[in-house]
């Protein structure tokens, strides 16, 4: 079915193409005036804030609602094969899932008790 | 099985696919043919993409009863031609901090992920064209809606990208906001899609459309649906979930340093998704192209046919999109720990447990646990369904309350100094009138002469 991914390619490729000349053309199609607090980081009229080396600190919330993203997310992704052999495997597809619901909810409900989903 | 029993299948038995390979057959579909829908499928969207924008400064204006935009051409259709142009013709700014490669690359990415997923929608039947008879569907494949998650997760990349590689502090917050909201709402996402896939008995898209000639899945899988509603605005950004750009805290998000036609390409990204995530609304929930039931009887489904289909996915489409920009006109922005907490706490436990109510049942409607088991499996599943969310909400409530009391033992009377630096009384609490400087020291006295520590610091003194 490799054939079935060629227009895809197609169309991907027109919405790229697409991107990439509308932001090359816009540094030719614009004026160019230089002004050297234009070049700041806005930050609403007063001077910005120095930047930290290396981006600085990011809150460890975002680190953990990546984490988490990555765990259920592999959870959603496993139970798409089930759903759709449901029909065929019968009584074993369901115990099988419910287990492996079961085990990722074992999971969810410790981070929700250690406070891993509260954002303050 | 009873006569009963054979009643309620009756309606299970006409959604049963044969296959979950894709319906839509491309043999007569030359590669010539793929490259002209691929061209036509994207002129569609671009130019849905300038009317849509005008669609919504017009119905919001009168939601908010002023005009909108109407002097641009006809009834202001042209207005958002008009912006385009002006965006391409305004300086193109980089600023001083940025990060050029990534600053560039992630118009990119959102600009062009928006458009991929839209190809494996089927926007009709098969129609000819040019002598070939093809569906008018660009592609399919037996894993098509998965396709569409893996589009959107890369499609954040032109979020996070653009927020860290401004070197500035309110796009990279903005960016950090997005991305975390993003994801957390493409779980639930994803989870609320897993209940089509159990009746649908595939993830091809046209699969999908076809199994629901029978009953389509708002009715059998009308949680996936609502969840699946509420996490599309989340996913796309939108109002009242557009937390990355709210204006009074972040002043643009993410897209604060971009200009010209780098910010164009966010904003094109932003309402393409509207009409990707609407469209798979369309073909997961409401039939695809597919008439309205009763119009699709009519005539031997004779609306069912060739182009028609086209006209009744564009009418559903329209209607998503009337409801996005009916959503911006009526509700305010939400916080955003109420926002992740409302993803977080209830829309994935929730949609997992329907995940596994939808399993059960339809396990009942094809027998797996012994004939004539449906309505019983219904029942329990739907009290032991609302005692878990219940019992849930209780304890978290109860938890916060828990937490609330202890945080905050209020005492009657504060002193406002205590701390080393001024702070205000909490309503209800009076404030201790602070000493003043020059009245001696109250020392309670009887403590003071039995004390043996003053003599025998005159004793070393002296």
């Amino acid at each position: 079915m490799s054939h079935s991914y060629v227009p895809l390619l197609f169309f991907a490729g027109i919405g790229a193409a697409f991107a990439v000349f509308s932001v090359m053309i816009a540094p030719i199609a614009g004026p160019r005036h230089y002004n050297r607090a234009k070049l700041d980081a806005y930050e609403c009229g007063i001077n910005p804030t120095p930047q930290a080396e290396g981006g600085g600190k990011v809150p460890i919330k975002y680190y953990i609602t990546a984490m988490l993203f990555i765990v259920f997310d592999i959870e959603s992704v496993f139970l798409y094969p089930f759903a759709v052999a449901f029909d065929k495997m019968g009584l074993f597809a369901l115990v099988e899932m419910v287990l492996f619901i079961l085990t990722v909810f074992v999971a969810y409900a410790y981070v929700w008790r250690r406070g891993g989903l509260e954002w303050d | 099985m009873s006569m009963v029993g054979a009643l309620d299948l009756s309606a299970v038995q006409a959604l049963v696919p044969t296959t979950d390979n894709p319906v839509a057959d491309f043999s007569d579909t030359p590669w010539w043919l793929s490259l002209i829908k691929a061209l036509f499928l994207f002129v569609i969207l671009l130019v849905q993409t300038l009317i849509v924008i005008w669609f919504e400064r017009r119905v919001i204006g009168r939601m908010q009863q002023r005009p909108g935009p109407n002097r641009t051409g006809p009834f202001g259709l042209l207005q958002t031609l008009a912006d385009g142009v002006k965006l391409a013709l305004k300086e193109d700014l980089t600023p001083k901090n940025a990060d050029k490669i990534m600053f560039v690359l992630a118009p990119i990415i959102a600009g062009s992920m928006a458009f991929v997923s839209f190809a494996i929608i089927p926007l009709g039947g098969e129609v000819s064209m040019f002598g070939h008879r093809t569906p008018l569907q660009l592609t399919d494949t037996p894993v098509a809606v998965l396709l569409v998650l893996a589009v959107a997760g890369v499609g954040v990349y032109g979020t996070i990208l653009a927020g860290w590689s401004s070197g500035s502090t309110y796009p990279l917050i903005g960016g950090l906001r997005s991305t975390a909201q993003v994801i957390s709402y493409e779980i639930a996402m994803g989870l609320a899609l897993v209940a089509v896939f159990i009746y649908a008995g595939s993830m091809s898209t046209s699969q999908i459309v076809a199994s629901q000639s029978g009953l389509w899945y708002i009715i059998p899988a009308f949680f996936s649906f609502i969840v699946y509603v509420i996490t599309m605005v989340g996913e796309t950004n939108r109002l009242p979930f557009d937390l990355a750009e709210g204006e009074g805290e972040l002043t643009g998000g993410f897209h604060t340093e971009y200009s010209s036609l780098k910010f164009a390409m966010f904003f094109l990204g932003e309402y393409v998704n509207m009409f990707t995530v609407s469209a798979l609304a369309t073909t997961l929930f409401l039939g695809g192209w597919q008439a309205p039931p009763g119009i699709a009887a009519i005539n031997d489904g004779m609306f069912n046919q060739g182009w028609w289909g086209l006209l009744w996915f564009l009418i559903k489409l329209w209607l998503f999109m009337f409801f996005f920009v009916w959503l911006r006109g009526s509700l305010p922005r939400v916080r955003y720990d109420q926002f992740m907490r409302f993803g977080w706490k209830f829309l994935i436990p929730g949609t997992l447990l329907w995940v596994v109510a939808v399993a059960f049942i339809r396990g009942a409607q094809l027998s797996f646990l012994g004939d004539n088991t449906w309505r019983a499996t219904i029942i329990v599943v739907g009290v032991i369904g609302a005692i878990a969310l219940a019992a849930s909400w209780v304890w978290d409530g109860q938890r916060a309350a828990a937490e609330e009391a202890a945080d905050r033992p209020l005492p009657e009377e504060i002193d406002p100094f205590a701390g080393g630096h001024p702070i205000p009384p909490m309503p209800g609490q009076t404030l201790r009138e602070p000493e003043r400087v020059d009245a001696a020291p109250a020392l309670p006295e009887p403590v003071a002469a039995s004390s043996p520590s003053p003599t025998t610091s005159e004793d070393t003194s002296g």
